[in-house]
């Protein structure tokens, strides 16, 4: 799938993902953004970005919990709250299975190094700091499980 | 100013339709406009920068190979290409005027380390951030 005209409209889906991550995204919706019909638009997106849309959207909501987890005093709760969470026992779940720790704790990493970051565009220092999201969260859960069964 | 960088190119998927944002929408003037066959060197200036030309050019023959051309508009569309940034003075304002005239924003204004910026792609994909540095005391 190399449709120039294609994916500049899938991108105009992942954009709108980017813009406002806490929101709703359900394939409807998306698929609407890019004029694609339902049918095809989760393979299609995931074909251009190596990654299905709904994963997408959770390491963006990551990315954005950990810039407020690092940049503000908010408590835990509302970041889940504001980064699109139902609830603070689903958010710090994914939290732990996507990054490998707890929001508490990359929270207090994150306040001990001392960053310099105010000299590249802040949207440049969210995307090198984006969750690689590689593998699914519930096969990784399912990883996690199994070692800790084999140990 | 005699020496530095004069150019830098974008692939850009149709030249009249990036002349079109590029002129006709963010205002930039155009420098260059020659067309040798199917090849077409077109650079546009910002008013405010004349030692610099931005380029808009097609990916295809004569330079490059047609899998090669094909592979890098689908890099352009997907938004993969590297970030652009365009300084001004007032970021919000700029947003307001470009946004009325049909550029598709993808952020907001959104204070930033006391900088604002914004984020919006040209036709292509080209992704631009749009940066108001916070002001310098003396």
């Amino acid at each position: 799938m190399t449709d120039p005209q294609l994916l500049r409209r899938l991108l105009r889906a992942q954009d709108r993902i980017d813009a406002a991550s806490h929101e709703d995204w359900p394939v409807r919706r998306l698929a609407q953004v890019s004029a694609v019909s339902e049918a095809h638009f989760a393979r299609s997106f995931r074909r251009a970005f190596g990654i299905p849309p709904h994963r997408y959207l959770l390491t963006r909501r990551i990315e954005r919990a950990t810039a407020l987890l690092r940049d503000t005093d908010l408590p835990i709760t509302e970041i889940a709250f504001q980064t699109g969470w139902q609830s603070l026992g689903t958010f710090g779940r994914t939290f732990r299975d996507v990054t490998g720790e707890s929001p508490g704790a990359v929270r207090m990493r994150a306040r001990a190094a001392a960053h310099q970051l105010g000299r590249v565009p802040a949207c440049i220092v969210s995307a090198a700091h984006r969750a690689d999201l590689v593998t699914a969260v519930s096969e990784k859960r399912r990883r996690a499980t199994s070692d800790t069964t084999n140990s | 100013m005699s020496q530095g960088v004069g150019v830098v190119g974008l692939y850009v998927r149709d030249q009249d339709e990036a002349l079109a944002f590029y002129v006709g929408k963010l205002g930039f003037r155009v420098h260059t406009d020659v067309r040798n066959g199917d090849h077409r060197w077109l650079t546009v200036q910002h008013p405010e920068q004349p030692s610099f030309q931005l380029g808009l050019f097609t990916p295809g023959p004569p330079v490059l190979d047609a899998a090669t051309a094909q592979a890098l508009r689908a890099m352009v569309a997907k938004g993969a290409m590297p970030p652009l940034v365009l300084d001004v003075d007032d970021c919000r304002g700029t947003y307001e005027r470009l946004r009325a005239i049909g550029v598709e924003f993808t952020q907001e204004p959104t204070d930033r380390y006391g900088n604002v910026d914004a984020g919006f792609r040209d036709p292509s994909g080209n992704g631009w951030k749009m940066i108001q540095a916070q002001k310098r005391s003396h």
